[in-house]
Parts: structure tokens; C-alpha cells; sequence
């Protein structure tokens, strides 16, 4: 594995891609795919370590990352169908109830 | 070869990153993400890492993206055209790219250090990825593996009571 830096680099990549989606769109489903982006650019990283470094430690976080993305998505998805039906939009400009 | 197969990965990876953030319908960024995480299991793959793979396939462009397409289309959301579609994007632009910036100076100037195990590709080729990733999960992460089972109860009856208009 002597590809380790290119692994990290790409890794860098779609973590930093996923961060200007997160920051820029207004449509709350992009905001959560690009939340889900970043989560696997992290999850190459503990792969590509785990791997370099000849540990399973590594791989057996990532089964728990996937697992906490799992629950994200069931939760997540309900709560936008669920502002959904109340304001019919589910811009993140909109989501202003609990705003001071 | 196999860094040549490497690069093309990567610029199908990147392209279609890029793509989730600039499509305009959430339809074509789900479909996007779906090839970007193919890719990530093709990196998988070449990591030596099979098992991963297979439940990166599984768990995310299936189960996850399947969830995401359904609320997409199950809300049926018009996308206006006339309304813009995002918001701050120099500010997001220039975060995004310090963030890079931060990263790739620690990939480059830092050094991996840390205590090495005993695995290597012949060792994972001769046992399975999947028996030594089972065999670490139920003796070492025993207890954390438990847990995950909680947090996935409490994932669904938080799910359904969301979801629900009237309890």
C-alpha cells in the first residue's frame, strides 16, 4: 500500500465537496446527501489506515459510522416529511420556528 | 495498471461529487451520490477490503439511497426556477477550500506513526475479510456491537412517531 497519500488526498477532496454542499444548498434532502458524502470520505480514510497500518480496528468503525447513517437517514427523512406537511416546502430558509 | 485504474476511479469519484452539489434536482444529486459511493467501493476493492464493499453496495446505494429517492419523489418537490437554489456560495467556496487546504497540509506534512498490527494482504487473503472482521467485532467490540442495536430501536420508533401525524 504506497498509495496511502492518494487515498487520503481523494478522501480530502469529497469531505471538503461535501462541506460547500452542506454550506451552500438551501433544499434540505441536498444538505443531507452531502452530509452522507462526508461521512464516506471519512470512512475511506479509516479504511485506508486500517489498511496502512495492518489493524482491523479501523474497518470494524467504519461498520459503526454506516450504522449511525442508517439511523440518521430513518430519522432525518421522517422529520422532513414531517415539516414537509406542515409548510410544504422543505427549504432550509423556511425552518425557522425555532429561531430567535 | 493499478494506478492508472486508480486515477480513473478518482476522476469519476470527483466528477460525480462535484455533480451531487451542483445538480439542480435533488432526482440527479441522488443519483450522483449513488455513483460516487460505487466508486468508494471499488476503493474498497482495491484496499483489500471485499467485505466492506459488498456492504457498502448494500447498506448505502441501496438500503440509505433507496430511502432518499423514495422521500424525494414521495414529496414531489417543483424546483423553481426562478427562486435561486443556494445561498453564500464565495462564503461556502472559501470554507470549502480551507478545509482542503488544512487537510492536504496534514497528509503531507505529517507522518504516520502509529502502532502497526499484524495484517497484511496475504494474511486477510488466506482467512477472509469476512472472517477476521467478525471475529474482531464479536470479541473486541462486543460491547459497542450491542449497543449499535440500540441505537438502531430507537432510530425506528423515532421514525415512525415523525412520521406519523397523529400518535
Amino acid at each position: 500500500m504506497e498509495n496511502l497519500n492518494g487515498y487520503l488526498i481523494i478522501s480530502a477532496i469529497l469531505f471538503s465537496i461535501g462541506t460547500i454542499g452542506v454550506l451552500t444548498r438551501k433544499n434540505a434532502i441536498v444538505i443531507f446527501m452531502c452530509v452522507e458524502l462526508m461521512l464516506n470520505a471519512v470512512n475511506l480514510t479509516f479504511v485506508a489506515l486500517s489498511r496502512h497500518l495492518g489493524n482491523l480496528d479501523g474497518q470494524v468503525f467504519v461498520f459503526f459510522v454506516m450504522t449511525v447513517a442508517a439511523a440518521e437517514a430513518a430519522v432525518g427523512l421522517a422529520l422532513m416529511i414531517a415539516f414537509y406537511n406542515n409548510k410544504e416546502s422543505i427549504d432550509v430558509d423556511d425552518i425557522n420556528l425555532m429561531k430567535w | 495498471m493499478e494506478t492508472l485504474f486508480f486515477l480513473l476511479v478518482s476522476l469519476v469519484a470527483i466528477v460525480s461529487a462535484i455533480l451531487v452539489v451542483t445538480c439542480r434536482n435533488p432526482i440527479n444529486s441522488a443519483l450522483s451520490l449513488i455513483l460516487t459511493f460505487f466508486c468508494l467501493a471499488t476503493y474498497y476493492v482495491l484496499l483489500d477490503a471485499p467485505f466492506l464493499a459488498a456492504v457498502q453496495v448494500m447498506v448505502y446505494a441501496g438500503a440509505i439511497m433507496v430511502l432518499i429517492v423514495f422521500t424525494i419523489m414521495l414529496l414531489n418537490i417543483r424546483v423553481n426556477a426562478t427562486k435561486s437554489q443556494s445561498h453564500k456560495i464565495v462564503l461556502g467556496m472559501i470554507i470549502g477550500f480551507f478545509t482542503l487546504l488544512n487537510t492536504a497540509v496534514i497528509v503531507f506534512k505529517s507522518r504516520v506513526a502509529l502502532p502497526t498490527g499484524p495484517l497484511t494482504g496475504e494474511i486477510i487473503k488466506q482467512q477472509g475479510h469476512t472472517e477476521l472482521i467478525g471475529r474482531e467485532m464479536f470479541t473486541t467490540f462486543l460491547l459497542p456491537f450491542e449497543i449499535t442495536s440500540i441505537l438502531l430501536l430507537v432510530a425506528i420508533v423515532g421514525a415512525v412517531i415523525l412520521a406519523k401525524k397523529k400518535i
